[in-house]
């Protein structure tokens, strides 16, 4: 128990220190490995939780694919990100202010929370024991079954993203060279080769 | 309420609303640059699967992980289509600033 609390401890600290660095980094490629980090320590708490599925989708999806995605992105903009620091400290106070109040507010919220007894038998997809079921086999179960039209929207939700992106960053460039295979294919040796009978001493 | 060293729900908020602070915070703080803000949505977001996978473990229901998953698929689309955004903005308009974004004049 001991061993859970201080791992606990040790993890969200990480994940709030690098998440604090995210938002606070001079330069955003910093920002985008401080990201990943946050996401690495959440990962590892989702595993303390005993939701493993989800941690390695977290590690997968978000290091894998969305914070590669943002440091392409950053390494890609020819961007003058000293320039663009002005002001930090100008909206330093306010952004202080609204993030003490919306914390203060969040925690009285905890604060005065009780839970009754009777809510653990809302619940509708009861969590197996992990020796008879693991979390990746019930979350499957559950999925496949119930949420399977929820399951397919989030694919053509997925679908689209993807095609959105595609159809909003391809570019036809006029001017440039590229290769086509069609013409490659249908070039014959008559087109491309011509013999020509040279006298000698005379050349063409 | 919260007593050291047994995790409880009340830890796990606790972090959740930390870090979802620390998105507000990072979107007043980076006023003018959109990558950072699109940083600080995506902890905000996190924060916000912290609340519902630890509710699901510690009220024993499996849904909350499963939308935990649909959160994190909007996340990741969300993330690919902001970011195709930016690059078009900056390739017609060659700067991404937040203050520079004002054809709708709104």
């Amino acid at each position: 128990m001991i061993l859970q609390g201080l791992t606990f401890y040790i993890f969200a600290a990480v994940a709030v220190m690098a998440g604090m660095m995210v938002v606070s980094a001079r330069n955003p490629v910093h920002s985008v490995l401080f990201l990943i980090l946050t996401f690495f320590t959440t990962a590892a708490l989702f595993v303390l939780i005993g939701a493993e599925f989800l941690a390695m989708v977290l590690v997968v999806v978000y290091v894998g694919a969305v914070a590669v995605l943002f440091l392409f992105v950053v390494m890609m903009l020819d961007i003058n990100f000293v320039e663009m620091r002005e002001g930090f400290l100008q909206y330093m106070p306010i952004g202080v202010l609204v993030g003490i109040i919306l914390l203060v507010e969040l925690l009285m919220v905890l604060g005065t929370a009780t839970m009754s007894p009777e809510i653990m038998a809302v619940g509708t997809e009861p969590i197996p024991d992990l020796a008879d079921r693991q979390n990746t086999a019930a979350i499957g179960d559950v999925i496949y079954t119930k949420y399977i039209y929820a399951f397919q929207a989030a694919g053509m939700i997925l679908l689209v993203a993807m095609v959105g992106a595609i159809v909003l960053t391809l570019r036809q460039r006029p001017g440039v060279r590229k290769q086509v295979i069609a013409d490659q294919l249908a070039r014959r040796r008559e087109d491309a080769v011509e013999l020509k009978k040279v006298q000698p001493g005379q050349g063409i | 309420m919260i007593d050291f060293l047994t995790i409880g729900l009340g830890h796990y908020l606790t972090l959740a609303a930390v870090l979802f602070t620390i998105g507000i915070f990072g979107i007043f703080l980076n006023r003018k640059n959109v990558i950072i803000i699109l940083m600080s949505i995506e902890l905000m977001l996190l924060a916000v699967n912290i609340n519902l996978v630890s509710f699901s473990a510690f009220l024993n229901d499996l849904v909350g992980q499963i939308f935990a998953m649909f959160v994190l698929t909007v996340a990741a689309g969300e993330a690919a289509i902001g970011l195709a955004i930016i690059v078009v903005y900056f390739r017609n308009r060659g700067t991404i600033e937040v203050e520079d974004i004002n054809l709708m004049k709104g």
